[in-house]
């Protein structure tokens, strides 16, 4: 339904935007050049035209406009698809879509293989004369029998029946697939099947609300029949099935060719028994004639016109079913671009693009799904808050050992099993957060626990690289002295420290923050310093012959001559971090977008992967655009000192 | 005595490669309160290397150079500095930047304000406080460069090249303020200039000085100045004692750099 909308507003918005654009072009003022002295600026028409084609492209590449708009198409193509599949191994005995006869060409092959054996022997240095005699009668006798499976004469009037039969089966088959209320359901059978398919559901995601609201409620493609054509065809290939197996068991074979192979195969057993340990090879010749021999006997191979009706049937067969499709053909040639629905077995998939890039209406009905806090991924929602006690975070940030250095003892319980509190103990309770306060909402979740290392590692960078990049600015000593061990770590891409400072220091929180901060401590250093020894000397010099020392010339001509270069600093540390962490959690840990990701990789749920791939982006662009923004409004005299 | 008195200043450079550049070359000069020093001559004569010594941002290899009768042994309040470029915080306001040596003795800020306002009006930027400063014209930030300095009530006013960026007519009004503040605060003032005219217009002496090793040529006491203070400077300029003297130097220069561009070949 939103897909239906959706897909009618980008048409109309598409269409309107371009007649404006065109409108607007002809009241434009005109330069030799490239005609609108403006070129490029303003046009938010063609931005509204940009992300439609965008989103257009989504909805078909992703068949959601199919499902959009022919909502059972899939559940239909999946029985066509069954039809398919049944017919496939019959359709393959006859120049259908093949060139020539499965038999033709099983017998090319064979004899292409015997004769290669029949070069090799001749002209094999490691063979006698004897052996070569003996051996290449082998290949002969297997030659001839084919003569004995193509000749019409020697078919057995049995088999003869048997194919009758099929072909009568199919023949029958086309006859009822025709008929309107073929396949002759009863009623039972039909309040059974549409039971069946109200609690198979519909295709992708959309029973959102459903039961649990469990995440997993994705179908893929719905398998049983939902319409009176997708009966027909799901009948049709549930009886082609029986049909192509009582073929498949069918073989051709006559007295005489079961007796000759019989002779061949026991002359070349004994034959080979009575070989030496030394006659190998001519024994492993023997064998691979008698491997070619038995491909002939199990090979469905005919004379050229026993199938003839058969192949007649099998061709009405396939004629009436394409018939039936009707304008189920042209939906799946137009709006299932790259691939189709395919069935083998009981099961139909979706083949092409169709499973990589999941329908939109799929995705948002599945972020809706993983936004709601009470399901969110693996048990934590994307971003909610929670009710924390102020004294738990107190408790976390004051260290325990505040208790232990106060003078005095803890309360020990007295003989009555009474224990007194007193001022130590008090304190201890304190600093462990072992007591009540008022509750103030913390957010919580991946995207929150994403958001704050990133935010930790960049703060920590920020307050140690910021001062020493601007103290290596202007002193040789510390630049001399930290140079060394900022170019050894920096110029490694993070991630290759990611492994040893996991391991190290643990796959929670820590080891990430850890190696944003290595991150951002680089990137700080280096603008900080640029920044500090950037100052022009004239600055300076006013300053102090100003009257300002040494320190305030540090704070108030150095720090904020730097400001420009920090800032920009940090706007790259923060691209850098998120890049990092996304990865850094695909390597390990339990929560936080990158791992959502990762997990959702693993079980291949490619809606979740594009709703982290969307988060992720969207909160890129917000960090950008937020220092954009602050960079803008805290140096606006940048590049004009 | 509130004299700047020089005694055998020499500076000599020693460039990474391993020249040395004699800068500056047994300077003897008295500079009494009160007078208005210009220096002239060519590029790389030394003026720049004298403003800075005078400051106290480098010291000179021998002979000594005090004010007040106290060696200089650095920067200190009581000499002013203007740059050429201004070297204003673009990061602050004009009145921030004037305020700036104030702020940083922690001096009263109503008084300091006050003051604030009194320089703005005498460097003729009224209702500029809040205007910050990447926003205003060269000669702009030359007033609040002068502004900034004078606010710290300094005995001396160091300005190397102040005018040189600006356009001719801004600059003239600017040498017009340079005379009014000179005579209302009756400071002591070295200018150095690269033009003639700004130099025999404002000093009440003149230094042209020769390069290698830096020295001083020659030494002008000279009455346009004072008459500058009455008279319209372009009329000055007319005065043919005036263009004389011009002459005179601009020859004394072209032969200085002749004999430079000689020395080289
Ligand atoms: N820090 C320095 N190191 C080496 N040589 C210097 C240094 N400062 C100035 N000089 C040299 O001293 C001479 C005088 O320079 P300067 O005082 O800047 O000249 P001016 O200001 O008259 O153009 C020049 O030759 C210059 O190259
Ligand atoms: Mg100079």
């Amino acid at each position: 339904m939103i897909t239906q909308i959706v897909t009618f507003l980008i048409f109309f918005a598409v269409i309107g935007c371009i007649l404006y654009g065109r409108r607007l072009i002809k009241t434009e003022k005109v330069d030799a050049v490239f005609g609108n002295p403006e070129r490029a600026l303003g046009g938010t028409h063609w931005i509204i035209v940009g992300s439609s084609f965008l989103l257009l492209i989504w909805l078909y590449y992703s068949w959601d406009i199919a499902k959009g708009f022919y909502p059972k198409s899939a559940n239909e193509l999946c029985q066509v698809a069954k039809v398919n599949d049944s017919l496939l191994g019959l359709k393959y005995q006859f120049p259908i879509e093949e060139r020539e006869f499965k038999s033709t060409s099983q017998i090319k092959k064979e004899n292409k293989n015997l004769r290669i054996i029949q070069n090799e022997i001749q002209n094999s240095e490691k063979l006698n004369n004897q052996q070569k005699t003996i051996l290449i009668s082998f290949i002969s006798k297997t030659n001839q029998l084919i003569p004995l499976l193509t000749n019409e004469d020697l078919i057995e009037n049995v088999t003869k029946q048997k194919i009758n039969d099929i072909t009568g089966k199919i023949n029958l088959l086309t006859e009822n697939f025709q008929k309107p209320d073929y396949p002759f359901e009863t009623e039972q059978e039909l309040s059974q099947r549409l039971r069946a398919v109200d609690e198979e559901g519909g295709w992708g995601i959309t029973k959102v609300d459903a039961g649990s609201g469990s995440i997993e409620n994705t179908l893929e493609v719905p398998l049983v029949p939902a319409t009176e054509r997708g009966v027909k065809f799901h009948a049709a290939a549930k009886e082609l099935n029986l049909i192509s197996d009582e073929f498949f068991k069918l073989r051709n074979h006559n007295p005489q060719f079961k007796n000759r192979i019989k002779e061949l195969k026991n002359e070349i057993k004994s034959y080979r028994k009575d070989l030496s340990d030394n006659e190998e090879i001519a024994s492993t010749y023997a064998k691979n004639i008698v491997k070619i021999a038995r491909r002939i006997e199990f090979a469905s191979i005919y004379p050229p016109n026993a199938l003839d009706n058969m192949q007649a049937a099998i061709i009405k067969f396939e004629n009436a079913q394409k018939n039936a499709q009707g304008g189920l053909r042209f939906i799946d040639m137009f709006l299932f671009p790259a691939g189709t629905i395919v069935a083998s077995g009981p099961s139909c998939s979706e083949q092409g693009s169709g499973r990589w890039l999941p329908k939109p209406s799929d995705t948002l009905n599945k972020f809706i799904l993983m936004s709601k806090p009470s399901v969110g991924y693996k048990d934590i929602p994307l971003l909610w808050i929670q009710m924390v006690d102020v004294s738990k975070m107190i408790g976390f940030i004051l260290p325990d050992w505040i208790a232990d250095i106060l003078p005095g003892e803890y309360p020990v319980h007295t003989k009555d099993g009474i224990v007194k509190q007193n001022f130590k103990g008090g304190v201890l309770k304190i600093v462990t957060g072992d007591f009540n306060l008022f509750k103030v909402p913390v957010p919580y979740g991946h995207i929150w626990d994403s958001f704050l290392r990133v935010f930790l590692g960049l703060i920590f960078g920020i307050l140690i690289g910021v001062p020493l990049g601007l103290f290596m600015g202007l002193n040789r000593f510390a630049k001399g002295f930290f140079d060394p061990l900022i170019e050894l770590y920096r110029p490694v891409p993070p991630l290759a420290w990611a492994p040893l400072i996991i391991s190290v220091l643990g796959i929670d929180n820590t080891g990430k923050v850890f190696l944003l901060f290595m991150v951002s401590l680089s990137i700080m250093i280096i603008s900080a310093r640029a920044g500090a020894s950037g100052t022009q000397l004239s600055k300076i010099h006013a300053a102090h012959s100003l009257g300002a020392s040494k320190k305030q010339i540090l704070r108030y001509v150095i720090f904020p001559n730097s400001l420009p270069e920090i800032l920009t600093g940090i706007r790259v540390a923060v691209g850098m971090c998120w890049g990092t962490l996304v990865a850094a959690e695909f390597l390990a840990g339990t929560t936080g977008i990158g791992f959502v990701e990762n997990v959702a990789k693993k079980y291949f749920q490619y809606e979740v992967i594009w709703i982290t791939i969307f988060i992720m982006g969207l909160l890129g662009l917000l960090f950008d655009i937020t220092l954009r923004k602050i960079i803008n409004k805290t140096i606006p005299w940048r590049g004009k000192g | 005595m509130s004299d700047l008195i020089s005694q055998n200043l020499n500076m000599i450079f020693k460039t990474p490669k391993g020249d040395t550049v004699h800068a500056l070359k047994d300077l003897n000069f008295t500079l009494k309160k009160g007078e208005l020093l210009t220096v002239l001559g060519p590029s790389g004569c030394g003026k720049t290397t004298l403003l800075n010594i005078t400051a106290g941002f480098i010291r000179p290899t021998s002979g000594s150079i005090t004010l007040n009768d106290k060696e200089i042994d650095g920067p200190g309040v009581e000499r002013g500095m203007v740059f050429q470029q201004g070297a204003l915080f673009e990061w602050l306001t004009v009145a921030e930047n004037v305020n700036f040596g104030l702020r940083m003795k922690k001096e009263d800020p109503i008084e300091t304000q006050k003051k604030v306002d009194e320089w703005l009006e005498i460097v003729g930027l009224k209702g500029f406080g809040n205007t910050p400063t990447y926003q205003l014209s060269g000669g702009m930030q030359q007033r609040v460069a002068l502004a900034r300095c004078l606010i710290n009530d300094p005995d001396l006013i160091l300005m190397d090249e102040p005018l040189g960026a600006l356009d001719a007519l801004t600059r003239e009004k600017m040498q017009s303020l340079v005379l009014k503040i000179w005579k209302e605060t009756g400071k002591t003032i070295i200018l150095i200039t690269h033009s003639v005219e700004e130099a025999l217009l404002l000093g009440e002496r003149l230094y042209v000085m020769a390069p290698r090793p830096g020295r001083i040529h020659k030494e002008y006491n000279l009455p346009f100045a004072s008459m500058g203070l009455k008279e319209d400077l372009r009329e000055i300029k007319k005065n043919k004692d005036f263009s004389q003297k011009r002459e005179e130097i601009l020859e004394m220069i072209w032969n200085m750099e002749e004999e430079i561009m000689g020395k080289e070949n």
